[in-house]
């Protein structure tokens, strides 16, 4: 089976899904920065795919900016978990329903 | 003489500034130190005016506000010094009738205020200066009516105010439009032009003519603008209308001689008999509803009414009438002059006189009172002098003024002064009642106690009497003032 | 060169009112000081006037005068004089005699008055005001005295101030008088504006000579008329007589000297003295000016001698007596000229005071009763009074020969017989006669004959201080009739400047039968009504109808209080309504709009504008609370918005391609 684009896309898409189903029903904030990994990583699987099928994939430049993007992702997780960190430590939960100062 | 005039004005700001700092006990005081100088500069200013010449003297000339023509132009003519005399001999006693407990520091400088403002508007001879003046008397006197009147006095002074303040918000619209005309606001040039030519052309010309009537009628007043008069009058303190009708009133009246008569010729001679008709009608309907009065002071207030219409009928005759010969304008206008110096000396006796029943009464209608003469016998008697002095008897200030304005109106109007000798009539008639049911006939109970004449109402009283007499037997004195302006105003309206 | 008396004429009446002012300023309200200093200056005044009447006699027609300027208006001067001629001269000396007469008589009756000294310095002021009338060489002069008599006579009628109907009396003097003086005020200025001058006489140049009445010329009728009016109003001629009888509200001794011998003369005077505007282009006498006169005065006299007839009360009868005198004396200036008329008043002021004063002794001997009905038999208890009062009555009827009345009566018809106008005024005038006689004699017998009625039961005779004057006066009235008979007529000749010659066989004229048989008539008749009367008038049983129109005086009072009083009242009511609700409801509509153009556009500015703004605002603030609403603070919430809109936008491009 050769790998072809619509394969990766379609990971990419089921990733990006389970990503986004983590972010929507997970209460605990945690989960939700998993979920939103987990979406960047689809994004990123895409870029990539995107790259190897088109017209200059002799040059590493999807790579880069994957690898570029990797390592964002990487410092917002760590900004990420951080922030939940001082949630807690302000309102001891984590549970993101309770988070609701910003209401109207 | 240069700076005796704005002296003259000075002088009782200055003192308004002492009484305001003064104790309360002691503004009067201070006030009549103050009229007592103002009185002595009155008479450095009679001293050194030349009788026999002719124009303004003691002119003070200085630019002011050269680019709308406003000058600071003050001088005196006759006119101008016997209103100036007249208001230094009026206010002292004006302040002399105050009883001791109404009014105090702000009654005492309001009066000085509105001295200084009649100062001003009888000697200033530029329209800016003059209307300055005009409207500075205005405020004090509302004020005064305002804080220190009887019954109803919200309502009397806000009419009083607004009704003169419209009719001064007209005849300064007037003179602006003359000013853009002709470019000028000083009387004298004004009335040069207007003796030389139309001063304005077509229905700009009755425009104004029609703002300044409005002002100086109002002002007067003239019927039928004179309502406001009788509410201002009988509400305002007794001092307050001594001034009133004794000075203020006569503003109009010299307004018209200076503004509107020399401005306007045509005009008037256009419209001569509606305004004779109007000075008859002040002259009867106003005699006419004095005699319907039941409160005192409105019907002197009436018969003001009625004897300043018999100014304005000698002053629409001289300006008037088709033939016009020089001996009955020159009667007319020295009518007219002397008329409005013994009208200020007159009512505001009467009204002093008023004042001092009300004193003694508490209440001032005709009925409440009878019998006065057996219990205040010297009360009755000046106060009787006064009434016949205002009737016009003969040997009484009164008659030599009403005898030359009909003396020319009538040469000059005969029918107009034949109705308006009905005024002398009904004039009698209202006196006459009101003598018959105040002096004579049983002591009224609630006049029982009545004190007579006290010594310092005295002090007021007879100075005032025996001017009177003065004037009535010997009128020369007044006459030598102002008898060069009024060969010349004569010539001015011929 | 001119006697000193003429430049100090002035004193005549200076010397009176001074006397006037000290008595007012100075004594107290009872002082008898006040009555010495009155009679002192009244005595003075009356040495000066026969000082001043003696130059006079020197040449028939001599005049004097003196005129100066009182002030000047413009380049013009007013100038007004004193002038001393047989009329001013006459007239002084009647003047202050008759008031001599009066003041002493008032020390008597008013004794007891509590304002003994007002009293006095009021007599004393009217008397210096008549005396300025008399002298007067200015119209102008004339009627400033004029007033003045007028204002004397307000005062002096209301002097008794506690009665109302003195004070009312007072008031309808002034005003009734005043009426008439303005047409006269309006023909000074008529004469003033035509001559150039107020001054009667001024070398030539005054208003009563030639040049003067040259430059008046057709105007003088007019002149004339207006002036009249005010002679009219004074003198108490119909229809402005209705304040003589009213007047009699005063003190008995004032109507003696207003009502009698001087103000109500005053008018008369007037006439005589400007004559010369009267009879300005006269054809055989008449002018239409003097034919007015005499129709007034014919009218005046008729009336008031009819309404004579009916009055009770003792003063009254003389008030309308007066009246109807002055009726004939104007008629005398009409028909005959200034002397005749002159004349009368001169005689007529003797004989009226005599009566006013006797009327007045009367009144004081039955304790202040005036009704005559209740009078009767006093010619016992008071015979000098009856006696001069009789002197009085007759010459008032005019009994020939021996009284001053009858001979200047007889002038009067004589000239009225002569008037080539009209023949009516002669026989209304002897009806006026045969009147007269008539309700005189009726008075004296009410009085003096009969029964003694209530009043008169403890009358008794009045002090010598007051019968003094009576004796006096009687005596006047008797003597003057030396100097106006026909065969010597002295006063005629004097008054109208011409030499007089004593010639006896005059003295018997055709006129003289004629009134003999009118006043033998009209006494006889009196007797013959009167003889048995009683308290009931029997005239007025045997005509009630015409007694109460003629004791109504006609009802002219009424019908002025109903025609013009209640006009000029209604006219009043009427100006002060239209000021209050036309003049003043003007101004208060006109204030009344801007109040309304005021409460209009607050209206708008407060529901209009001000409130869409507000409704502006709340719109805004319920989306923006709905909105907010939205906005739960769910970050899942809006996660999952993100995503349904990502949905869309992928379902919206799916469908596009």
């Amino acid at each position: 089976m050769t790998p072809t684009l619509q394969l990766f896309l379609v990971i990419s898409a089921a990733l990006f899904s389970i990503g986004l189903l983590a972010a929507l029903s997970r209460r605990h904030a945690i989960f939700i920065l998993i979920g939103i990994e987990l979406m960047l990583a689809a994004a990123n699987l895409n870029f990539i795919a995107f790259w190897r099928f088109g017209p200059a994939s002799q040059n590493p430049t999807g790579v880069m900016v994957a690898i570029f993007s990797i390592a964002i992702a990487a410092a917002e997780a760590a900004v990420g978990l951080a922030l939940v960190i001082a949630v807690y430590r302000h309102y001891r939960t984590t549970n993101v329903q309770r988070l609701n100062q910003l209401k109207g | 003489m240069a700076g005796v005039i704005t002296a003259l004005i000075l002088l009782p700001l200055l003192g308004a500034l002492c009484v305001g700092v003064a104790r309360e006990n002691y503004a009067r005081g201070v006030a009549l130190l103050f009229n007592t100088v103002t009185a002595i500069v009155c008479f450095i200013l009679w001293w050194n005016f030349d009788t026999s010449a002719a124009g303004l003297q003691m002119v003070e000339r200085h630019a002011w506000i050269p680019a709308i023509g406003a000058e600071y132009l003050l001088g005196i003519d006759g006119l101008s010094l016997l209103l100036v005399l007249l208001t230094s001999f009026i206010f002292p006693f004006a302040f002399l009738a105050q009883s001791r407990s109404a009014g105090g520091r702000g009654y005492c400088a309001l009066m000085l205020v509105m001295q200084a403002a009649l100062y001003g508007t009888f000697t200033a001879h530029n329209f800016v200066l003059w209307f300055l003046f005009y409207e500075m008397s205005l405020i004090p006197a509302f004020l005064l009516i305002r804080i220190w009147g009887g019954n109803n006095r919200d309502r009397a002074a806000t009419k009083f105010f607004v009704y003169t303040f419209l009719g001064s918000v007209a005849m300064l619209l007037s003179f602006l439009g003359i000013y853009f005309a002709k470019g000028t606001f000083d009387f004298a040039a004004l009335a040069e032009l207007g003796r030389s030519g139309p001063l304005l052309e077509g229905n700009l010309a009755w425009l104004a003519f029609a703002g300044i009537f409005l002002g100086l009628a109002v002002k007067v007043p003239l019927f039928p603008f004179h309502t406001w008069l009788p509410d201002a009058y009988e509400t305002a303190p007794v001092g307050v209308s001594m001034v009133l009708t004794g000075v203020l009133s006569k503003m109009g009246v010299y307004g018209f001689v200076r503004l509107l008569l020399p401005l306007f010729p045509h005009e008037i001679q256009v419209l001569g008999p509606w305004l004779l008709g109007l000075a008859v009608c002040s002259i009867v309907f106003a005699s006419l509803a004095a005699w319907a009065q039941s409160d005192l002071k409105r019907m002197v207030a009436y018969l003001s009414v009625n004897h300043l219409g018999y100014c304005m009928l000698g002053l629409f005759a001289v300006t008037t009438s088709v033939e016009r010969p020089a001996v009955e304008m020159q009667a007319a206008l020295s009518g007219v002059f002397l008329q409005i110096l013994n009208h200020g000396i007159t009512a505001a006796a009467l009204f002093y006189y008023v004042g001092l029943l009300e004193e003694r009464r508490g209440s001032r209608g005709i009925g409440d009172f009878g019998g006065l003469m057996q219990r205040t016998p010297l009360l009755c008697g000046w106060m009787s002098v006064a009434m016949f002095s205002s009737l016009g008897l003969p040997g009484l200030n009164g008659f030599v003024g009403e005898f030359l304005i009909f003396k020319g109106s009538f040469m000059l109007t005969g029918p107009a002064t034949a109705v308006a000798v009905i005024g002398l009539l009904f004039t009698a008639i209202a006196f006459l009642r009101a003598m018959q049911m105040l002096f004579s006939g049983p002591l009224t109970e609630s006049c029982s106690a009545f004190p007579d004449l006290l010594r310092r109402e005295k002090w007021i009283v007879v100075p005032v009497t025996l001017l009177m007499f003065a004037i009535g037997i010997a009128p020369q004195f007044v006459f030598n003032i102002v008898n060069t302006t009024v060969v010349q105003m004569a010539r001015l309206f011929t | 060169m001119n006697p000193w008396i003429v430049d100090y004429l002035w004193l005549v009446p200076v010397v009176p009112l001074a006397a006037s002012l000290l008595i007012l300023a100075f004594t107290g309200s009872r002082s008898k000081g006040a009555a010495a200093l009155a009679i002192i200056g009244q005595l003075a005044a009356l040495i000066l006037s026969v000082v001043a009447f003696l130059p006079s006699l020197q040449e028939p027609g001599w005049r004097a005068f003196h005129n100066f300027t009182w002030f000047t208006f413009g380049e013009n001067a007013v100038r007004i004089g004193w002038v001393l001629d047989p009329l001013t001269a006459a007239m002084l000396v009647m003047i202050t005699l008759v008031g001599l007469c009066i003041f002493v008589f008032s020390k008597g009756y008013l004794a007891g008055d509590k304002d003994f000294s007002r009293f006095f310095g009021y007599l004393s002021f009217f008397s210096a005001a008549m005396l300025g009338v008399v002298i007067a060489n200015s119209l102008l002069l004339l009627f400033v005295c004029w007033e003045l008599v007028g204002l004397a006579s307000y005062l002096l009628i209301g002097f008794w101030i506690h009665k109302p109907s003195a004070a009312a009396a007072a008031k309808k003097a002034f005003i009734t008088t005043r009426i008439g003086d303005l047409g006269f005020f309006l023909g000074i200025f008529w004469l003033y504006g035509r001559s150039g001058t107020l001054l009667f006489y001024d070398n030539g140049n005054g208003c009563l000579e030639a040049a003067g009445l040259l430059a008046i010329g057709s105007s003088a009728t007019f002149i004339a008329l207006l002036i009249f009016c005010g002679a009219v109003g004074k003198s108490g001629q119909f229809p402005l007589h209705v304040w003589l009888p009213d007047a009699m509200e005063g003190p008995t001794p004032v109507s003696a000297l207003i009502h009698a011998a001087t103000m109500v003369a005053a008018g008369v005077f007037l006439v005589a003295r400007v004559y010369p505007l009267f009879s300005l282009g006269a054809i055989d006498g008449v002018t239409p000016s003097l034919t007015v006169v005499v129709w007034i005065g014919v009218i005046t006299a008729l009336m008031a001698s009819l309404i004579a007839i009916a009055q009770a009360d003792i003063k009254r009868i003389l008030a309308y007596s007066t009246v109807s005198q002055l009726g004939l004396m104007m008629v005398s200036l009409g028909v005959g000229g200034v002397a005749a008329g002159i004349m009368h008043l001169l005689a007529h002021g003797f004989f009226k005071a005599l009566l006013f004063l006797g009327s007045g002794s009367v009144i004081h001997g039955c304790h202040d009763e005036q009704d005559i009905r209740k009078m009767g038999g006093l010619r016992k208890v008071m015979p000098v009074t009856f006696l001069t009062y009789a002197v009085g009555m007759m010459a008032l009827s005019g009994v020939p020969l021996f009284f001053s009345g009858a001979w200047t009566k007889e002038e009067i018809l004589h000239g009225a017989a002569h008037w080539p106008a009209s023949h009516a005024p002669y026989y209304l005038m002897l009806a006026g006669v045969v009147l007269t006689a008539l309700y005189m004699t009726r008075q004296m017998i009410y009085v003096f004959f009969g029964k003694r009625r209530a009043a008169s039961e403890t009358a008794h005779e009045s002090p010598r201080v007051m019968t003094m004057p009576l004796i006096v006066l009687a005596v006047c009235a008797v003597g003057l009739s030396a100097i106006v008979t026909p065969a010597w007529p002295w006063l005629h000749a004097y008054l109208s400047g011409e030499p007089a010659h004593f010639e006896m066989a005059q003295l018997i004229q055709p006129m003289l039968f004629v009134s003999l048989a009118l006043v033998a008539a009209g006494i006889g008749l009196g007797v013959l009504i009167y003889r048995r009367a009683g308290e009931f008038d029997p005239f007025a049983r045997s005509q009630p109808a015409f007694f109460r129109f003629l004791e109504n005086k006609m009802w002219i009072d009424e019908l002025y209080a109903h025609t013009l009083v209640g006009f000029s009242k209604i006219a009043a009511v009427f100006s002060d309504w239209m000021d209050r609700y036309i003049w003043d409801g003007l101004v208060r509509a006109l204030g009344a709009i801007g109040q309304a153009f005021g409460i209009l556009t607050k209206g708008v500015d407060e529901r209009g504008i001000n409130a869409g703004i507000d409704e502006g605002v709340t719109g805004t603030r319920g989306i923006s609370r709905v909105m907010s609403a939205w906005h739960s603070g769910q970050i899942q919430t809006y996660l999952g918005a993100v995503a349904v809109g990502m949905l869309a936008l992928l379902l919206f491009y799916a469908w596009l391609a």
